[in-house]
């Protein structure tokens, strides 16, 4: 929902409070998740990621997540699915290049990124190329997954 | 600029030298500290070859290297890797640019191992605009990458000689890698930072977006300069002729990323010939972006006006008396300059 989205860039600083909160939990759930197993948990924690991320981000579930880098605004809005920043396009009222109805997914990227505590903006870092593979699948237990190795 | 080590064979490249990423003329006129100047070539629709031969001619002699646009404006034209397969052949310095809209990565890897073979040294790495500006709107736009992860792909290409799945390429492209800026796109404070994340991606040169509003391009490379990016990269600012005031405004409304201020269309609209005083604002434009620190050249885009960089250049004294290489100019032809 676009207005939510808006609103969740607004917020972004405690938002990520939360969203980094969420993590540090499902890390300390590990044996459990471990246990159930990461195939039987994927598609009950993509229903939570949808009814979450879905609702506040407008997240388009890339199964890749990198909101903490972008402001939370979810880069797959944008209509190019740029990763790693705005292109040239953007109109002078900080407008989409294509959906001139809506706000560059980027601007807004940028704006979110402002209200982040860090000193360095997580916008700059350099982001793979998307792994067409995982759209669709939870994000939160690939992460747990990557972190453990 | 002829250099000492001009080939023999007309078409082949320079040597490479040591510390340098390809064999091309732009990067060593730009290493060398020269202005340099590149100018976009229009593709035709056509199969002809002679075509393109016949457009590049327009730029002998004026130009360090032409760049040959990817569909630009998302509309079908000849591809990049033609234009650039069949110029490099007659010895021009190409820049091919790839834009990410219309070929996912394997396809792109592919081309940037077949320019290279075919003599392109210098790759502009664009994320493109969107279909919907285009003459197909209703294609699938690909953007299976963007700018930032094609330039990283390319450049592990040539400096870890691999694909980007990790396997092993016997010979690396060696190629010199661009990238394209919009100073004057919003948000605005973000531009600099953009650039920065360019040339940590793999950019070692970049072309801008066409510059007509000189104030906001100070500031940006005010910035650029103190975050040191001039000297990670060369800077060539983007100009080009607007053909009259109605057409400028319909540009700045419909093509994305071009901003032209009122007073440019205002000096437009006050002259007697519109299409001179466009020329006219072009030569003015490059003699400011010329005293700015940290541009190292200009990108001259003059659509539909091909024929008049030559003038451009000549007016604005963009080369400074600089001898330009030439089809048909082989090592022995005029040793006296380099």
């Amino acid at each position: 929902m676009y207005r939510m989205r808006s609103w969740s860039v607004r917020n972004a600083r405690w938002l990520k409070s939360l969203y980094s909160g969420v993590e540090s939990t499902l890390w300390m759930l590990r044996p459990v998740i471990k246990k159930i197993g990461y195939e039987r948990l994927d598609k009950p924690m993509l229903m939570v990621e949808k009814a979450t991320k879905g609702f506040l981000l407008d997240s388009q579930n890339c199964g890749q997540c990198i909101a903490g880098f972008t402001g939370l605004s979810c880069p797959m809005n944008c209509p190019k699915t740029m990763r790693n920043g705005p292109c040239g396009g953007v109109r002078a009222d900080g407008k989409c290049e294509v959906l001139p109805e809506m706000d560059c997914v980027w601007v807004q990227a940028w704006e979110g990124n402002k209200r982040f505590k860090e000193t360095e903006f997580p916008i700059q870092f350099l982001q793979p190329a998307l792994d067409n593979r995982k759209i669709g699948t939870s994000a939160w237990l690939r992460e747990i997954r990557n972190r453990e190795v | 600029m002829r250099f000492e080590d001009e080939p023999l064979i007309p078409g082949e490249n320079l040597p490479l030298r040591e510390g340098h990423s390809s064999p091309g003329r732009l990067e060593r006129v730009l290493r060398a500290g020269a202005f340099a100047v590149t100018a976009e070539i229009a593709p035709p629709d056509s199969a002809d070859p002679e075509e393109v031969y016949k457009r590049a001619t327009l730029f002998d002699g004026v130009v360090d290297a032409i760049n040959a646009t990817d569909g630009s404006g998302a509309n079908c034209h000849m591809s990049s890797v033609g234009m650039c397969s069949l110029l490099t052949r007659r010895g021009y310095a190409m820049v091919m640019q790839v834009s990410a809209r219309d070929r996912n990565r394997i396809a792109i890897q592919g081309d940037v191992l077949g320019a290279a073979a075919m003599g392109v040294s210098s790759i502009l790495c664009l994320t493109g605009d969107s279909v919907g500006v285009g003459d197909h709107p209703e294609a699938k736009p690909v953007f299976d990458l963007d700018c930032m992860s094609m330039l990283n792909m390319v450049r592990c290409m040539r400096d870890e000689r691999q694909f980007l799945s990790g396997r092993e390429l016997t010979s690396p492209p060696q190629v010199f890698l661009g990238a394209a800026a919009n100073p004057f796109g919003p948000p605005l404070d973000y531009r600099p930072l953009r650039l920065a994340k360019k040339i940590e991606a793999g950019a070692q040169f970049v072309q801008t977006q066409y510059c007509f509003d000189i104030e906001v391009f100070k500031n940006y490379m005010q910035v650029a300069r103190d975050m040191g990016l001039h000297e990670k990269a060369y800077i060539l600012a983007g100009v080009g002729p607007l053909a009259s005031a109605k057409s400028a405004e319909w540009i700045r409304s419909n093509v994305p990323g071009v901003h032209i201020p009122d007073h440019i269309i205002a000096r437009l609209q006050g002259a007697e010939k519109q299409k001179e005083e466009g020329v006219n604002i072009c030569v003015d434009m490059i003699r400011e972006l010329k005293d700015i620190e940290g541009v190292s050249g200009i990108h001259i885009m003059a659509y539909r006006q091909e024929a008049r960089v030559a003038e451009i250049v000549e007016r604005s004294d963009a080369l400074a008396g600089r001898k330009l290489w030439e089809p048909g100019i082989a090592r022995d032809a005029d040793p006296a300059t380099s």
